[in-house]
């Protein structure tokens, strides 16, 4: 318990005092996990729709393996991206490896899946809704895309924050393709697992506090911009 | 819309590193948690201009990231892996830089009188006959290597321990916080013990035995198997490592008055 009040204590007091090194790590978490988050998006919101109106031959495995792989270890994807981007592995040349972009390339591969699969159940439920409509008014695969997707963008957004949720606070891939290097690839949940190997509880748990109001607030900012939740305007 | 991709590219731009030359070495996570990493870059990017990035890893993976070419030098404490790394050319050559020593931590009341045995082998043993819980890192680390060859010497062969010894596969700090959990003893290194903030009733209880010194070498990763590694960079960090202001702020660096390490390195042949 005297741990958990230090560690509100110490919060507070790197975010009152604006602490360089938080500000440094906190803005790279940000960083990394918004643009995974923009990548995996623009991936996985055209392939959810796409799953809902075209009818192929294995449409259904397709959705099955999606939704399974929702609950894709993270570390797994660490090391196996670890693996290709290894000097000595496939895509060693481009140098990747412990830079933030192999970290925005593993969260993308951790969301992807559960976008898709959050957004493929509301783009389904609206396309049964729509079908006998767009079909009559004959229009093209991609117009009925575009239609849905935009219709149905309240959903679409839940499906993009838990994206974001599961991504900020996702520590097992990125400890392996960042390597928790100080200013390079430190981020906030690489620091708190740092800071608890050293037994600093209540400076791990001060981290830990930062990056729940982070969430937070880019939650009810994520809100705010795009004016959900506001009377009529749905 | 328009304003979250604004903010999404103000993002994107700050924050770009800014640092004259880089390269990465990775060091044991023991030698990380003794602090002396922050007190010897500050000074190694003051005075070469190269900012160098550890990754801190256990020794097994620090050799295989050696090996794999995806750091430009090792910095590690298990003789016998690193003498592999160097027969197979993964490495140019071994270092040696300094040593630290073990040591053993258990409970303040000592059940097994470690506190009094004569050598470090008897000390196990004394554990061994009382049975009293034992965590082990149990993750191929140097001082996991370490540890196994001093059970091997006290005539125990760990994959035969039972229940009371727990190999736990994680970092030091992991496991000093497993073995105050548990009340258990435990052999770290003196560094990250010094350093640890959740020492519990945990005790220093014995240490000084000279087989428990504990070698750190400099092992640059070979340019001829990996083209692309700073090799020049590499050799630059080698040459400050063993220069005179090294030895100053190694021998120097004390926690709550103890001397840590010791620089041993020899100069160039």
């Amino acid at each position: 318990m005297v741990d958990i009040w230090s560690g509100l204590v110490q919060a507070a007091w790197l975010v009152g005092t604006l602490d360089a090194e938080l500000l440094e790590i906190a803005l790279r978490s940000l960083k990394v996990t918004l643009s995974a988050l923009v990548i995996a998006s623009l991936i996985a919101l055209p392939l959810a729709a796409l799953l809902a109106v075209r009818r192929f031959r294995f449409r259904r495995t397709v959705i099955a393996v999606l939704n399974a792989l929702m609950g894709l270890p993270p570390v797994v994807v660490g090391l196996v991206v670890y693996v290709l981007l290894s000097r000595s592995g496939p895509l060693g040349v481009l140098g990747l490896l412990f830079t933030p972009t192999a970290m925005v390339i593993a969260q993308v591969v951790i969301i992807v899946p559960l976008i898709a699969s959050i957004a493929h159940q509301s783009i389904r439920d609206l396309w049964q809704e729509y079908h006998d409509l767009l079909i009559s008014m004959n229009v093209t695969q991609g117009q009925k895309i575009r239609t849905l997707l935009w219709d149905s963008r309240r959903a679409l957004l839940t499906a993009a924050l838990a994206g974001f949720g599961r991504g900020i606070g996702e520590v097992g891939a990125i400890m392996i393709v960042g390597g928790n290097i100080d200013h390079a690839t430190r981020v906030l949940t690489t620091a708190i697992a740092l800071e608890t190997g050293k037994g600093n509880f209540a400076l791990a748990l001060a981290l830990g506090f930062v990056l729940i109001a982070l969430a937070i607030a880019v939650n009810l900012a994520i809100h705010a911009l795009s004016r959900t939740e506001r009377e009529g305007r749905w | 819309m328009k304003h979250l991709i604004l903010s999404l590219a103000l993002i994107a731009c700050s924050g770009a590193a800014l640092a004259a030359e880089t390269m990465k070495m990775a060091v044991t996570t023991s030698f990380h948690n003794s602090g002396l990493a922050d007190v010897l870059l500050p000074r190694i990017a003051a005075d070469l201009d190269l900012e160098v990035q550890l990754l801190v890893v256990g020794t097994g993976q620090a050799i295989r990231l050696g090996e794999a070419g995806d750091v430009d030098a090792i910095l590690v404490h298990s003789r016998g892996a690193e003498e592999t790394f160097v027969a197979a050319r993964n490495g140019t050559h071994r270092r040696e830089i300094m040593y630290n020593d073990f040591v053993f931590i258990g409970p303040e009341s000592d059940p097994a009188d470690i506190a009094g045995a004569p050598s470090a082998t008897e000390a196990l043993q004394r554990i061994a006959a009382a049975e009293a819980p034992f965590v082990s890192r149990g993750d191929d680390s140097g001082t996991h290597k370490k540890e196994l060859s001093l059970w091997d010497d006290a005539g125990q062969d760990p994959a035969t321990l039972h229940d009371w010894y727990k190999p736990v596969g994680a970092g030091m700090g992991a496991a000093l916080n497993t073995a105050a959990g548990m009340g258990a003893y435990i052999m770290s290194d003196r560094a990250s013990w010094l350093n640890f903030g959740n020492k519990g009733d945990l005790a220093l209880l014995f240490s000084g035995d000279a087989v428990l010194f504990n070698q750190y070498a400099y092992l640059p990763v070979n340019p001829e198997k990996h083209g692309h590694v700073k090799h020049d960079l590499a050799m630059k960090l080698e040459d400050w490592l063993v220069s005179d202001t090294a030895k100053t702020l190694i021998d120097g660096y004390t926690i709550d008055g103890e001397t840590l390490f010791v620089f041993n390195a020899k100069a160039a042949d």
